[in-house]
């Protein structure tokens, strides 16, 4: 469903991704670690359209499209989700009143019929029994004065409403203690299924306990230097990134 | 013949046929002496005492000098250039169809759902069939009737009420306040008289929209608002689709007057056109309102949303003289394109254990230029006064001018003073936040904007909220990128 051919992206003048490739099937969950610095987020920004970061070579495909070629919301509107490593604040701006007009706004590109107030209070006390959430941060504006905790959850209870088909979580476990961790991890894995695939982007191997990804890639220097299953993640976590590199090297 | 023979002619050969039937060829030449003045008057068949009124305004007028201070911008105004009698056009010189209108206003008319037979209304264009608004109109002036509510023009109320217009007109915005007071107060051409007497709650909510005689009131308004002790009204001015009107400057002078335990909410939509892309042929919207809380415990609330106009220089103000009464203050202001604004409000403490909020939320786009500007005085006599201001700016693009100029005089030393003011900008990462979410970078600019605008409209009356919602995301369309 996701095709990355030689992706080559920059940051001003500075090339951060040099010539990934990466592909994403129906279901999978793939987790990309990586030192500070590797691309990770920058890979991440680019999949969801974030303006600064100019593509000077390779492919997206992304059911079928061309990803790299669609506004941000239109990449939304095609089944695409960003949990922000930094959710952005919204003053003002009331939770389930941003959540109508997001789903609705999809709905409606895929030619769905948009939900009245009524069914949509509905789907929304169901999704926030399944990813056990109270109803108190619906009344609040969005993200405003939420901790950490709050806004990473709040970020997995967008997509348990949006219901994409691919979402990619940047360094979703950052700032997290470990009970808010697996909170919000147990909601991610409420949402596996079938039809929906995943990228796990992540420094620390922590997140991967919770969340057992299906293969595992290594970002270095902008490409993808090992993949392989859980195992990597373990190995990884063990000898450190140095490893990694120390190796990449000697081949 | 000299151009006051001339006048005197037209006023001469047209009265003989009476208030009615002149409207339709009734329209001054340019110029403004006193001749003019009183030739408005008589053809308003005015009593002595307004005719008196205005002329001593004028007097005064021609002693003061336009304010400087504001920080607006705009070619000297030819006061001689304008004509200040225009009755409303005859039907055979108005436009005949929605085809002849400009196809920009039609598409804002669609955008804010307005029905084809209102649109025509506002437009301008001759509409011979009684449209619905009309018979609401006179089942709600039944209704108030029984409620012994007056709600009618200036100029019926000095036909019919001359005492209670008489007694009250002035007595909040005299006509030595400032240079457009003083104009207003010489040649005001029409405007609305509200009086509700005593223990009366006004059974509905008035609105200039329902009032038939009040299109075509001219660039010279005069409102006079009347709340007898113990009374409530509510009163809705303006509306949310942009309304041809020919005249470029306006100022209005509106006055309200609330005795002992009595309220008045006075909301306004005010979307004039604000000129082409260059800023021209813009409206000027020099205004003075003022609310005289008199009487004990009584309470005006201000509430605006104002997007339209080139410039816009008001200040809806509160002099809190009884004890325990309440002002409030709560605006929207957007400036776009080339638009200036220069609002804000005073309260004044007078009474005792007075209190006033003051609530401004001003959004600038393009290349907008606003100012909040408001004065807080706590007077030696006021003794436990309290106000809260709240004075938020929003910035959209970098080509725009925020400015905050709070005044706060203090005489009294038990005054609570609190004022908070924070300028932001929507920024990039918001916008990709919601972007990422599904909504168009549309969607996105209104949702914060309206955001940022909740705790005022929450204050306006329900339907309003709504429209002004609309609107709001209307005019900032396209107002990012």
């Amino acid at each position: 469903m996701l095709s990355v051919k030689g992706l080559r992206a920059n940051v001003g003048d500075k090339e951060i991704l040099r010539g990934l490739d990466f592909e994403v099937g129906p279901g999978e969950v793939h987790a990309i670690m990586g030192p500070n610095g590797s691309g990770k987020s920058t890979f991440a920004h680019v999949l969801s359209g974030r303006e600064g970061y100019e593509v000077t070579a390779g492919s997206v495909t992304f059911e079928g499209k061309d990803l790299l070629a669609l506004e941000p919301e239109e990449r939304a509107q095609l089944g695409l989700f960003l949990a922000f490593q930094y959710p952005v604040e919204l003053p003002g701006v009331n939770n389930t009143y941003f959540l109508k007009a997001a789903l609705n706004s999809i709905r409606k590109a895929r030619g769905e019929e948009e939900l009245d107030a009524v069914s949509f209070l509905r789907l929304i006390k169901e999704r926030l029994k399944i990813l056990h959430l109270d109803d108190s941060l619906l009344k609040r504006a969005v993200n405003a004065g939420f901790s950490g905790g709050e806004k990473k959850r709040n970020e997995i209870f967008q997509m348990a409403l949006l219901e994409p088909k691919l979402a990619i979580l940047d360094e979703t476990d950052s700032g997290l203690d470990i009970d808010a961790l697996r909170v919000v991890a147990d909601g991610v894995n409420a949402l596996r299924s079938a039809e929906r695939s995943m990228i796990v982007v992540t420094h620390y191997q922590r997140l991967l306990d919770y969340i057992q990804p299906d293969h595992v890639h290594v970002l270095s220097k902008g490409r993808i230097i090992r993949s392989g299953g859980k195992e990597l993640a373990l190995e990884l976590e063990e000898k450190g990134y140095g490893w990694i590199d120390a190796e990449g090297q000697a081949a | 013949m000299t151009s006051t023979q001339a006048v005197d002619d037209i006023v001469r050969s047209e009265y003989e046929h009476g208030f009615a039937t002149e409207i339709a060829s009734d329209t001054l030449p340019p110029g403004l002496d006193e001749d003019v003045v009183r030739a408005i008057s008589a053809r308003k068949g005015e009593p002595e005492f307004m005719t008196e009124a205005r002329l001593k305004a004028y007097r005064h007028w021609l002693t003061m000098t336009e304010p400087q201070w504001p920080a607006v911008h705009y070619p000297k105004i030819d006061f001689q250039a304008i004509s200040y009698f225009s009755a409303p056009k005859r039907p055979e010189d108005a436009p005949k169809s929605l085809d002849e209108i400009d196809p920009l206003l039609i598409e804002t008319y669609n955008k804010l759902g307005i029905p084809i037979e209102e649109q025509k209304a506002l437009a301008g264009i001759a509409v011979d069939a009684v449209f619905d608004s009309v018979s609401v109109a006179t089942t709600f002036r039944a209704t108030l009737a029984e409620a012994g509510v007056i709600f009618c023009s200036i100029s019926e109320a000095l036909h019919d009420y001359p005492e209670l217009v008489k007694q009250h007109i002035g007595s909040v915005v005299p006509h030595t306040d400032n240079y457009y007071a003083a104009l207003n107060a010489a040649v005001f051409s029409d405007g609305t008289f509200v009086y509700i007497p005593k223990g009366v709650r006004c059974p509905m909510e008035l609105s200039t929209y329902f009032r038939i005689n009040a299109r075509n009131t001219g660039q010279f308004e005069r409102t006079l608002i009347v709340a007898e002790a113990g009374s409530y009204v509510s009163y809705l001015e303006g509306c949310t689709a942009p309304q041809r009107d020919e005249n470029q400057l306006h100022a209005a002078v509106v006055e309200l007057i609330a005795m002992e335990d009595a309220e008045i909410k006075y909301s306004t939509v005010q979307n004039w056109y604000p000129g082409d892309a260059q800023g021209k042929g813009g409206i000027y919207n020099f205004v003075t309102k003022r609310g005289d809380c008199r009487g004990a415990r009584s309470k005006i609330s201000w509430t605006q949303v104002e997007t339209g106009s080139a410039i816009t220089w008001k200040y809806p103000s509160c002099l809190l003289r009884g004890d325990d009464s309440v002002g409030e203050f709560y605006s929207v202001a957007v400036t776009k394109g080339r638009q200036q604004a220069d609002t804000g409000t005073k309260m004044i403490h007078i009474g005792k254990n007075t209190s006033s909020t003051i609530v401004s939320k001003g959004i600038s786009a393009g290349e907008g230029r606003q100012t909040y500007r408001g004065l807080v005085r706590i007077g030696q006599r006021a003794a436990g006064a309290r106000n809260h201001t709240q004075c938020d700016s929003l910035l959209i693009g970098d080509r725009c001018t925020a400015n905050t100029f709070p005044y706060i005089e203090v005489k009294h030393p038990s005054a609570k003073m609190e004022h908070e003011a924070t300028t932001s900008k929507i920024s990039d990462d918001q916008l990709f936040y919601c972007r990422s979410r599904g909504l168009t970078e549309e969607d996105a600019v209104s949702m914060i904007v309206n955001g940022f605008c909740k705790e005022v409209f929450n204050e306006l009356p329900m339907e309003f909220a709504v429209e002004a919602q609309k609107l709001l995301s209307i005019s900032l369309e396209g107002a990012v990128g």
